[in-house]
């Protein structure tokens, strides 16, 4: 027992600081580690202020009515947003009956049909870049196919500029899909004497459905949160639309409207608006989320 | 404690070495949990200095864990557990005052995939001394020859010492990996597989290197291959599922071993 | 004879169908790549009268006056670039911190767990509502703080006084947090993908665990947490509601970060709703250059994370 004295020094006979140094450098390493935890766990701090801000504003306004009635006029009282989140439902909506079909069979024809023709290579660089387009040029965008001609702000334009928006979303995901299918599916069933549409709407299609979903789920919350691309195609509407060509009220809007005005009941109605808004983008990627984890 | 007794009268006559320690490095009582899973059983082993010790046993035994609890690299995974003791020329390396960063310059080890850093030839065999604190060009250039040439890798790199060590050939990447461990001066070299992934010839000059780094480290050489603990392991010990079967001179385990579990193995019967 | 035409006329169904639906993909990917050019090409076209007038002195003109048909964009190009840098500035060692936290095991993973929710969450939080919190919460803040440096710093020109609570300032801290998650989930990609055995390696060798981290893991990763940083730079420059609701909009030139600014997506968003004629043809001229901006720093991104994919296939 007593050869541990006489040996533990062999530990780092090369240099008989060793030790030393190295509980410098342990030291170094602690403090590094606890800089990093420390900065990370400072993120919690802004998405802790905002969820109690938006509860302990947001709540007191929440009630069945909010839901179904107008937006109350400059300074007075009570109302509520009903046509905001319609109009809301309705541009997403449309944004999605524009963008999926696009997207879906734009993922098909760059994965199934032909990966690596110059088409698919531009529809893959096409859909990256869309991504990192700003959202409000989207809006732009729309402003100038639909609002010009038209001459009027409409949920049709919002509609198209929120299509925009989802497009690449819808496209990647979708594509993501379709790779993540087993291609052993699609042998057996050419095996089987199929063709390659039945190969694709039989076999591939449903296989890839839930991951398609989720993209899909992805693409609405976004979709739903952004202003920028409803401001000067939607504009806003203190009424219930009758069509698709008047201007309409939405939820992201409302919140940037009434956050500026010096009347505090709409500035508490801007925060019960972002309370729903933010519960409705949260169960859109919760429900993306799940569509995706079962599926796997 | 016979065999151990035996091993010592066999070692003193043939070898001209300087006298052996055989507790170089030993594990006593020594369990080992992943989570719930045990994957080592009340391991008892003492590996003589200045040998070559090698591992062998069917695929999931535990030798790499073993292995890699001697250099404390396990603990690097989430939620495991060791109990009983691991030391090194006597003294625990669980010891409080051992620093698990010294701990592991004295250990070296090889894995089984070559895994240069994306760095040069040069800076990777450097990298242990930079780390501990050695900046000193003439000590860090003396290091990387002596250590390039320990790997038997001087001459094949030493007109290309500062280009990318990932251009290297797999054999070459070894022996690199081999060279940046033993620049560390450690005293034992651990290595887990490290010809699983090379040629026959790359193997081949692997297995001469590892006979000339015993005489200045111990090692100990996980492997799959029977031919290979025969070329060139003094001892062998046999593993399977997480218990130590047997220890013994690796002659005396391929010629006439004691356990009926060894026999099956070496002789092909499963694993 | 029944059978065989029975036989053909569904050969021909299934002919017919995989042409059509062929061609039916075809025309969706071509309504892809051409949805870009149509953007670009709409936009250039209704920018051309204030193109034609304006040319080039537009980028460097501060003149932004409706009533009077000048228009000129310098300050808020300024603007849309000093604030995303200033936003990267402080987005970067966080989100950076965070992706190291998420890629090691210094807490258990439960509370990593947290910490991921919590950056997917911030993800997910639309930009007005940033805007809204920002105008409640972080305008006093910063106002405070920004009235702090100005007493002491006050002699340098970026922190010249007087402190205002819409401010470039402001508005990078908003950003900052928009943008945290972009740094730290591509960031967080490469750093996993940094093979375990390089980490192995360098423990084996005596690392202490931030040795390895920043000798080898981080150099490893190096160029996709660059990728990382530019994107989240192009993201900063295009965001708009949070930014137009804190920065001021102010088409003033100054020195300092705490004075109210203005940026290009801020512009288009209190403008177009109410533009006529030649506002509209500059607001869209405006546009053209954000879009452009946008694109070319989302280029140099994706090239970055593409040339780095490379580098870690060659890797392992
Ligand atoms: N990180 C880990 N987490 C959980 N269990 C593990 C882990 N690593 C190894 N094990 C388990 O521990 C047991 C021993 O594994 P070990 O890798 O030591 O075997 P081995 O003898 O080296 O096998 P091989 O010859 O295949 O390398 C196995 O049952 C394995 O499944
Ligand atoms: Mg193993």
């Amino acid at each position: 027992m007593d050869n541990i004295g006489t040996h533990s020094l062999d530990f780092f006979e090369l240099d008989h600081n060793e030790n030393t140094k190295a509980m410098g450098r342990s030291l170094t390493n602690r403090i590094l580690t606890g800089i990093c935890v420390t900065l990370s766990l400072l993120t919690m701090i802004p998405l802790i202020s905002i969820i109690v801000l938006l509860l302990k504003n947001g709540l007191p306004l929440l009630s069945a009515s909010i839901f179904t009635e107008l937006p109350p006029a400059a300074g007075m009282t009570g109302g509520g947003f009903g046509n905001a989140i319609i109009g809301t439902l309705v541009m997403v909506g449309l944004g999605l009956a524009i963008s999926t079909p696009v997207g879906i069979l734009s993922a098909i024809f760059i994965n199934e049909y032909s990966q690596t023709s110059r088409l698919s290579r531009a529809v893959r660089f096409v859909a990256k870049l869309l991504t990192g387009i700003p959202s409000i040029i989207c809006g732009v965008f729309a402003f100038a196919i639909v609002v010009l001609p038209n001459q009027t702000f409409s949920a049709f334009a919002g509609g198209v500029a929120l299509s925009v928006l989802m497009l690449p979303t819808i496209l990647l995901t979708a594509e993501q899909a379709l790779m993540g299918v087993q291609n052993a599916y699609r042998e057996a069933s050419y095996g089987l004497g199929a063709t390659r549409f039945q190969t694709i709407v039989r076999v591939v299609l449903p296989d890839a459905l839930p991951a398609m979903m989720t993209g899909i789920m992805l693409a609405v919350a976004r979709a739903a949160g952004e202003t920028a691309p409803l401001i000067f195609t939607a504009l806003f509407s203190q009424y219930w639309a009758s069509s698709l060509n008047e201007p309409t009220a939405s939820l992201a809007v409302l919140i940037y409207n009434f956050s500026t005005v010096p009347f505090p009941h709409q500035v508490s109605m801007a925060w019960t608006a972002s309370l729903v808004l933010v519960a409705f983008v949260t169960i859109a990627n919760v429900a993306a989320q799940t569509i995706f984890a079962r599926k796997n | 404690m016979p065999i151990v007794d035996q091993q010592m009268t066999k070692q003193t006559s043939p070898n001209s070495n300087p006298p052996v320690r055989k507790d170089f490095l030993a594990a006593k009582d020594f369990n080992f949990f992943y989570g719930k899973k045990q994957a080592l059983y009340d391991i008892n082993i003492e590996i003589p200095e200045r040998q070559v010790t090698a591992f062998i046993g069917p695929s999931g035994c535990g030798k790499s864990t073993l292995l890699r609890n001697f250099n404390r690299m396990n603990e690097l995974i989430e939620g495991v557990r060791h109990e009983g003791d691991i030391r090194l020329l006597g003294k625990s390396i669980y010891d409080k005052s051992v620093e698990v960063i010294s701990l592991r310059r004295s250990i070296g080890m090889v894995f089984q995939k070559s895994n240069p850093f994306p760095k040069s030839i040069y800076e990777n065999v450097v990298y242990g001394l930079r780390i501990s604190g050695q900046s000193k060009k003439s000590t860090l250039d003396e290091a990387v020859e002596r250590s390039l040439r320990g790997a038997a890798l001087w001459e094949e790199v030493k007109d290309r010492l500062h280009e990318s060590a990932l251009g290297l050939s797999g054999g070459q990447m070894q022996r690199l990996c081999i060279a940046r461990a033993i620049a560390n001066r450690p005293k034992v070299l651990l290595m887990d597989e490290p010809c699983s992934a090379l040629d026959p010839i790359a193997t081949v000059k692997v297995e001469e290197l590892i006979r000339e780094l015993k005489k200045e480290f111990t090692i100990v050489i996980v492997t799959h291959n029977m031919q290979q603990a025969t070329r060139c392991s003094d001892e062998t010990a046999f593993f399977y599922l997480g218990k130590l079967i047997e220890f013994d001179r690796t002659q005396k385990i391929f010629s006439n071993p004691s356990e009926k579990q060894t026999e099956d193995y070496i002789t092909g019967r499963f694993g | 004879m029944s059978a065989p035409t029975s036989q053909s006329n569904s050969l021909a169904h299934y002919k017919s169908g995989p042409d059509f639906f062929r061609l039916l993909c075809w025309l969706a990917s071509a309504v892809t790549v051409l949805t870009l050019g149509w953007i670009i090409f709409k936009i250039v076209e209704s920018a051309w009268p204030a193109i034609h007038k304006f040319g080039w002195d537009f980028l460097t003109s501060s003149a932004w006056l409706p009533n009077r048909e000048r228009f000129g964009v310098f300050p808020f190009i300024v603007g849309t670039v000093v604030s995303s840098f200033v936003a990267i500035l402080m987005a970067f060692p966080l989100g950076l911190a965070i992706a190291i936290f998420l890629s090691e095991n210094f807490l258990p993973a439960p509370v990593r767990q947290v910490i991921r929710f919590v950056v997917e969450m911030l993800a997910a939080i639309p930009s007005v509502v940033y805007g809204l919190w920002g105008i409640f919460v972080v305008i006093p803040l910063s106002k405070s703080f920004a009235d702090w440096m100005v007493s002491v710093f006050g002699g340098v020109p970026i922190f010249a006084g007087p402190a205002y609570g819409n401010s470039l300032f402001t508005a990078s801290i908003v950003l900052a947090i928009m943008i945290l998650p972009t740094i730290t989930a591509i960031s967080r990609n490469s750093l996993s993908s940094v093979p375990k055995t390089l980490r192995e390696g360098a423990y084996a060798l005596g690392s202490t665990r931030w040795e390895a981290i920043l000798g080898v893991i981080l150099p490893s990763a190096a160029p996709g947490i660059v990728a990382a940083t530019i994107l989240a730079l192009g993201r900063a420059m295009g965001e708009t509601m949070a930014v137009a609701m804190l920065i001021g909009n102010s088409s003033r030139l100054s020195w300092s970060i705490f004075s109210p600014a203005g940026t290009l997506a801020g512009l288009l968003a209190n403008q177009f709703g109410e533009a006529q004629e030649l506002q509209v043809n500059s607001l869209m001229y405006a546009a053209l250059i954000l879009i452009i901006i946008t694109l070319f720093v989302n280029m140099i991104g994706e090239a970055v994370l593409r040339y780095t994919q490379h580098q870690t296939a060659g890797i392992r």
